[in-house]
């Protein structure tokens, strides 16, 4: 699974054909497409970079400067950049508002889905019971299964036993379209871990719960935690199920910024320093965490 | 990906030989439980959260908006019938087409290229990066990118930049012949610019006086306007703005303040047909070949367009495209890790026999490196299909409301059904399950190929 971590000098080089052809005409060649390589993807990072860059430095420039003409403003008169943007909303209690109410959306819905998850992963990985195989499959069936479906009938749900528009509901949701995945992952990782060391710690007169808390989940780790990371971003980033379920007096940073797009245009100084607080936990534990949220990326490609 | 299931045996055989039958029935019920206490929290919360809801879905989608009157398939007739219901399926159909082969195509491009250079990694990098951001997030940049404005979205900055290089930009949208002007409208092909009213002859100095330009509209380098002198054999005249701040200009005469119209389009229309033509210098003046002599000057319209304002990204045309774009800025990223991952499984070897063999790069890596590569692709692909099927956060926020109609997909109006103002469950519920049965297949893929790898 690790793709960048093998060096290969042949591939790298590129100028292989040439090497082997040895005519001057064959390493111009080479040369040229090595060359035309190069351009392709520097044009192509600058397209990937363009319009992130374009909202960062957007949310650098005073409303007046904003009408004055485009971001690209700032390439020549650098001064023109200031953080008052960042102040103004920083002092402003609806964003940091909402930024604490994803945190508390995405923290528990985390850790409840990593928690439950891990409990029937180990129990579908080692544990004895009838109709083991069926119940595993329906979840991994449940894994496709579009949160739109739920939407309404949720809601009704939630509407007859007071969940609706409160962060419990919310997370309750996240949890449960989270866990066929973390069952999924959790119960093949589990079921990796060696018969004779589960069998050891019974002989020892260890429980099933000691034996889960002692052996299993220290040795789930990385699974654990590219589970952890992907559930995290997914919620921190959910602006669907906040919509409909989040308590709107309280919205979490999603749904507030989307309430503002509305008048696009005329509040840039709000949405783009906005979105970029909004990006930053995402950011950083992206940076932080890259491998990890790799395999969960590519683990959880099914969802 | 793969579901490795190494099926584990009968976990924990009681060690005792001689445990009687009554012990271990005991012993069983009391795994069961413990399996029970493990298991319950997480099968509770998907019986009522999840699968509950397909249940319920199904049965609400034969009923009205009230929920009170059995409407059989009506509602399932109304997705059909129903104009933005057919806008969205449609939409849902070009996405489905369009974004997942754009951004594997990308991905295999990006991910094979990147082995030959050393920032490879880097690049990766920053490709990836856009996973990690909320669509939310990824549409306020894009809603930035398309904005209408070129003074504010690149997409059009660039786009009018491209344009006006390689098609004339008209310098001089608001210009007119002022009083008494020797110019008065052209007729018929050419509305919108200018003739001379009497034909010019060679020798004598033309005066193609205007008005109107801002002078903070007029193009850098201008300079005073200067009266043209007359050459023998040849038409010379002046374009300029016959205007003098402040006043004390005389009509249709050059004077010291007035400004060149520099780079102003001047043909020379005999019988109809453009027989000479030439580009006003820097001070307004011009000359025209002895071809001119009897004919009329013209200013071509092309010298009064208004200015060009590029492309309408999130108009009613280009809305889905546009959004499809930003679309594979955000996962290009995640077709391309995962085809990496794959391209770091091929053999080396095979590559070298290939290339061994006098197959040239492209060859390589469209007769072995794609095939060997067909499977994941395949996966990456139904991946995206499935993440399409539900997009709904990037349409929500980049498509301007007055537009959304047009951006319609599934998941939106869907949406829009179940809780706008004048919601109707009903009609919301059947979308829900016409969107089950279409990530249906991959469901049924998904547990037959674990089942078979369990029965390995």
């Amino acid at each position: 699974m690790s793709a960048a971590a093998q060096a290969r000098p042949e591939a790298r080089t590129g100028a292989r054909p040439a090497a082997r052809a040895g005519s001057r005409a064959g390493r111009l060649a080479a040369g040229a497409a090595a060359g035309a390589v190069r351009v392709f993807l520097v044009l192509a990072a600058l397209f990937w970079l363009m319009p992130a860059l374009g909202l960062l430095i957007s949310s650098f420039l005073s409303p007046t400067d904003l009408n004055r003409g485009g971001w690209w403003q700032a390439l020549t008169a650098p001064t023109r950049l200031t953080a008052d943007n960042y102040e103004r909303l920083l002092a402003d209690d609806t964003i940091t508002g909402a930024l604490l109410s994803t945190v508390a959306i995405a923290v528990p819905a985390t850790l409840l889905v990593v928690g439950l998850g891990s409990l029937a992963g180990y129990a579908f990985a080692w544990l004895e019971f009838p109709g083991r195989d069926w119940l595993f499959l329906i979840v991994v069936g449940l894994l496709v299964v579009p949160v739109q479906v739920a939407l309404i009938p949720v809601s009704e749900l939630f509407g007859a036993i007071g969940l609706f528009e409160t962060t419990a509901g919310v997370v309750l949701f996240h949890t449960a379209f989270g866990l066929p995945f973390a069952v999924f992952l959790l119960r093949n990782f589990f079921a990796e871990i060696p018969r004779e060391l589960l069998e050891a710690a019974r002989l020892d007169g260890a429980g099933e719960l000691r034996l889960f808390a002692r052996v299993v989940l220290p040795l789930g780790g990385p699974a654990i935690a590219s589970l952890a990371i992907f559930q995290f971003l997914w919620v921190w980033n959910d602006m669907l199920v906040a919509l409909v379920f989040a308590d709107s007096a309280n919205p979490p940073i999603t749904v507030a910024l989307q309430q503002q797009v509305r008048q696009f245009g005329n509040n840039i100084d709000v949405l783009a320093p906005g979105a970029f607080l909004s990006m930053v936990v995402p950011l950083v534990v992206f940076f932080a965490f890259q491998r990890q949220f790799v395999s969960g990326v590519m683990a959880g490609a099914v969802k | 990906m793969a579901a490795k299931a190494t099926t584990p045996a009968k976990a924990g055989a009681p060690s005792g030989a001689a445990a009687a039958t009554a012990g271990r029935s005991a012993e069983t019920r009391r795994r069961r439980l413990v399996a029970a206490a493990f298991l319950l929290p997480a099968l509770v919360l998907l019986g009522a959260l999840v699968v509950h809801p397909i249940g319920y879905s199904l049965y609400r989608s034969f009923f009205d908006r009230t929920g009170d009157t059995f409407v059989g398939g009506g509602n399932y007739g109304e997705i059909l019938h129903d104009d933005s219901i057919r806008t969205a399926l449609k939409n849902t159909a070009l996405w489905v087409v369009l974004a997942p082969t754009t951004a594997t195509a990308l991905g295999l491009i990006f991910a094979v290229l990147t082995e030959r250079v050393r920032w490879g990694t880097a690049f990766k990098l920053l490709v990836f990066m856009p996973m990690a951001i909320s669509m939310l997030a990824a549409g306020i940049i894009f809603r930035l990118v398309y904005d209408h404005d070129p003074d504010r979205g690149v997409a059009n900055a660039v786009w009018v930049g491209v344009h006006d290089t390689f098609a004339e930009s008209s310098a001089f949208p608001k210009a007119r012949p002022g009083r008494d002007s020797p110019l008065v409208p052209a007729a018929g092909a050419d509305a919108g610019g200018y003739t001379t009213r009497d034909p010019v002859r060679a020798g004598v100095p033309v005066l193609l006086p205007l008005v109107g330009v801002a002078p903070e509209d007029l193009p850098s380098g201008t300079r005073t306007a200067r009266a043209a002198p007359a050459e023998p054999g040849k038409v010379t005249g002046t374009a300029w703005q016959d205007f003098t701040r402040g006043g004390g200009g005389r009509t249709n005469a050059v004077d010291p303040s007035e400004s060149g119209l520099a780079g102003i389009r001047v043909e020379a229309v005999k019988d109809g047909r453009v027989v000479d033509s030439a580009t006003a210098r820097a001070d307004g003046t011009f000359t025209l070949s002895a071809k001119a002599d009897g004919a009329r000057l013209r200013l071509p319209a092309s010298n009064f367009r208004e200015a060009y304002a590029g492309v309408e990204w999130l108009g009613p045309t280009l809305v889905t495209p546009a959004v499809i774009g930003a679309y594979v800025w955000m996962w290009a990223g995640f077709a391309m890790v995962l085809i990496g991952a794959g391209l770091a499984a091929v053999p080396r070897e095979l590559l070298e026999a290939a290339r061994v063999d006098g197959a040239n790069e492209w060859q390589v890596f469209r007769r072995v490196t794609v095939p060997l590569l067909a499977p994941l692709l395949v996966v990456v692909l139904v991946t995206l299909v499935i993440n399409v099927m539900k997009i709904f956060d990037l349409v929500f926020v980049i498509a301007p409301g007055s537009v959304q109609d047009d951006a319609n997909v599934l998941a939106l109006q869907l949406y829009r059904t179940s809780f706008g103002t004048d919601a109707d469950p009903g009609l919301g519920s059947a979308i829900a399950v016409l969107l089950l049965v279409l990530v249906l297949p991959v469901m049924l893929y998904n547990i037959r190929r674990l089942r078979k790898e369990g029965a390995r």
